[in-house]
């Protein structure tokens, strides 16, 4: 199995958050997270990613062979895990081409792979940037800093495409973002969906997946996968709401 | 803050020094203490002619009467000055040593360590560099090439010799040695530093560059820097410290005095590593510098930019008198604390020329159990028309248990300056942290990329060869990896 949940219950400043849940995404599998707000989405990405705020009542994670609660938050990321954020934080004075330069090595590292070297890194940079359309004048700036919703989400997309994870998880990458933007990022995530990498994508809305196509759709309402199927029930929801699975 | 960050803090309150070591070389010193007997022995040593004694000997007698000034935010034991040398040479260096064959190899091997090459194969390109050893200059790299442009770059005590007209009228004109306890302290015990004199219309080529080394144990540094612009001239000056690894307090005690005539330049960078004393507390540099540029033409202008992580005590406060009109003065500063250091720096600038202009970025990170306080003074005198300053000054707090302290004063005689002051302090964003580490970087690596980025500003200020170098400095200052 390649990300296996089990039983997850966590609480943060006493309040239960998860409660008991249970999921199981394969290789090449894509796997899309739908619900309320409050319903912990964005807890089970920032759980999965290593957020330390957050106390694990129950269960387990099981991440490429690894029990993910034996890894920090950059083992967790050098092994392939990738947390597209909802709300990316500004990081003034540093420039995305020496910060990704370092991420990547630092992984590749791990991998016990070469490290790449600074004029191969910025060849790459830059034709990842012009896959995505993203102009080579935005990588001259600091990460993050000053930048549209919708260019943060594109930076996002961007780094995930250089660090090439095998599980991206994508959190409300569509907030926010006009039908344009949202193209580019779908567009920038199928380009890079392989039979070896994973998606989970959590969303609010059923928009995105008119571009992004699950195998997967579950349903979480309080804290729990309440119902799992496939794209026929981002329809119903798109259709009667979130209100019948509450 | 949770509980990575503060093992990784942890980690870093282990400070790494690594130009701790000493040379073993025999040296020569007068007894300890400060006395008539002594200012008479430096001079002695130095060749000096009669009239320099003389001004040695007035200065002393002025500081005989002071008191040290007590208004920074410091705290430190009472300095013995009787039980200090103040001065110590590498044996046979009664004369400066014509060429590096009759330098003592040991010392040679030093700067190497150091990573300033004195070998004429092996300098620095595009740098020429004077070095100072405890009291006295070692070598001065590329002095050949910048006499044909009529620049003058020495040790001061061959400036003495062979320039007394310009040391006669500049030396103690921007600070007069009167001004305070260790300004007359300086004037009377100086030993070394470097000269230099920018004829009318030169733009010197490359950048000049001193390198001041504290070796010799319980030994004050009393260096004196003094550089003249002369019309329509530019010139770049950097200096760089450094000091061996000891557990008592050292005295460092330095005056730099610039002169920029009419429509001249000068931007001087420092990267000041004194040592900065162990985790504890024990030892380090006690580092109480003057500096002071004075903008005597029209349209000159005086730049400092300051990277400040080493010294157990830093007291400095780079000014400008923006005297010329439309003369313009800036003070760059980045200043890190660590364990138990304390810096009370910041700048001063007197705007006395109409139109004149002022800017100050200050940048402070604490770290540890340190104290990092800005102070500064902008003023306007009353004939200062339309002259402006900027002022930002932003605090990085990194832990729970350092200290951040912001002390602007403002005084204006003149209706019609334009003063802006910003100033902010922060904790260190756990978000920013989380971010950079969820890509896949290490706590340190995190800390050490976002500390560098709050100082991007002051950093790009210093000269390209040394800016990369300072950023690896300011890296080590947080995490003391490198061994």
């Amino acid at each position: 199995m390649f990300l296996e949940i089990k039983d997850l219950s966590v609480k943060i400043e006493n309040k239960n958050i998860l409660k008991s849940l249970n999921l199981n995404i394969n290789k090449g599998e894509v796997h899309a997270i739908m619900g309320p707000n409050g319903s912990g989405k964005s807890t089970l990405a920032n759980v999965l990613a290593g957020k330390e705020d957050y106390e694990i009542l129950n269960g387990s994670i099981n991440f490429k062979d690894n029990d993910l609660f034996d890894l920090n938050i950059e083992e967790r990321a050098q092994e392939g895990m990738f947390l597209a954020f909802q709300y990316p934080v500004e990081i003034p004075g540093v420039n995305i081409t020496p910060f990704l330069h370092s991420a990547i090595n630092s992984k590749r590292k791990r991998m016990n792979e070469e490290e790449i070297d600074n004029l191969s890194f910025a060849k790459l940079l830059k034709s990842k940037a012009s896959d995505l359309g993203i102009n080579i004048d935005m990588l001259k700036r600091s990460v993050n800093t000053g930048f549209s919703g919708g260019e943060k989400k594109r930076y996002e997309i961007l780094q995930m495409s250089i660090l090439n994870p095998d599980l991206a998880i994508l959190d409300e990458t569509d907030s926010g973002l006009d039908i344009d933007a949202l193209k580019i990022v779908t567009d920038g995530v199928n380009k890079l969906k392989t039979k070896d990498n994973s998606f989970l994508i959590i969303t609010h809305y059923q928009k995105l997946l008119d571009y992004i196509k699950p195998d997967y759709v579950h349903v979480m309402v309080n804290g729990s996968i309440v119902k799992s199927g496939g794209s026929e029930i981002a329809a119903e929801i798109e259709k009667d709401g979130f209100q019948k699975f509450q | 803050m949770n509980s990575d960050t503060l093992n990784t803090l942890n980690s870093y309150s282990i400070n790494k020094y690594k130009y701790g070591f000493v040379t073993e070389i025999d040296d020569e010193k007068p007894k300890k203490g400060l006395n008539e007997d002594t200012i008479k022995f430096i001079s002695l040593k130095k060749n000096e002619p009669e009239w320099m004694l003389d001004w040695r000997l007035k200065a002393y007698s002025k500081w005989k009467k002071m008191k040290e000034p007590k208004w920074a935010n410091l705290s430190f034991p009472e300095i013995d000055y009787q039980d200090i040398y103040y001065y110590s040479a590498p044996k046979g260096f009664e004369k400066k040593p014509k060429d590096l064959s009759e330098v003592d190899p040991k010392l040679i091997e030093t700067y190497n360590k150091l990573g300033i090459p004195l070998e004429e194969q092996k300098v620095l390109a595009g740098v020429a560099v004077d070095v100072v050893f405890d009291s006295v200059s070692v070598a001065t790299t590329y002095k050949g090439e910048l006499e044909k442009l009529g620049i003058i770059f020495c040790s001061i005590g061959e400036a003495i010799q062979k320039h007394p007209d310009l040391i006669k009228k500049y030396l103690g004109s921007v600070i007069p040695p009167g001004d305070h306890s260790f300004s007359a302290l300086n004037s009377a015990v100086f030993t070394d530093g470097s000269f230099v004199y920018i004829p009318e219309g030169v733009k010197c080529p490359m950048e000049l560059s001193t390198y001041f080394r504290i070796n010799a144990e319980n030994t004050g540094q009393f260096e004196r820097t003094l550089i003249i612009a002369d019309k329509g001239s530019y010139v770049s000056y950097l200096e760089g410290c450094t000091a061996p690894k000891r557990d008592d307090n050292q005295l460092h005690a330095a005056n730099v005095e610039l002169i920029a005539l009419e429509g001249a330049e000068i931007k001087y960078s420092t990267v000041q590593n004194w040592y900065p004393g162990d985790e504890d507390g024990r030892g380090g540099i006690y580092n109480f510098v003057t500096k002071r540029g004075l903008c005597a033409g029209k349209n000159s202008k005086i730049s400092w930019t300051q990277v400040e992580t080493g010294s157990a005590i830093t007291w400095k406060y780079p000014s400008c008198i923006l005297k010329g009109d439309n003369s313009i003065g800036e003070f760059y500063s980045v200043a890190i604390t660590n364990n138990f250091q304390q810096a009370d720096t910041g700048t001063k600038m007197t705007h006395i020329g109409k139109n004149t202009k002022s800017k100050i970025i200050s940048k402070g990170i604490s770290l540890g159990k340190s104290q990092n306080t800005y102070r500064g003074e902008v003023s306007f005198l009353r004939k200062a028309d339309k002259a402006r300053n900027y002022t930002q000054c932003d605090s990085l707090l990194v832990g729970n248990q350092c200290g951040a302290h912001t002390v602007p004063y403002i005084d204006s005689k003149n209706n019609t300056a334009v003063i802006e002051h910003e100033a902010s302090t922060s904790k260190i964003n756990e978000d920013q942290l989380y971010y950079c580490r969820q890509r896949g970087l290490s706590h340190e690596e995190a800390v050490s990329l976002i500390v560098n980025g709050f100082c991007k500003q002051v950093l790009q200020e210093l000269p390209m060869e040394f800016a990369v170098e300072a950023q690896k400095l300011v890296s080590i200052s947080l995490e003391g990896s490198v061994g």
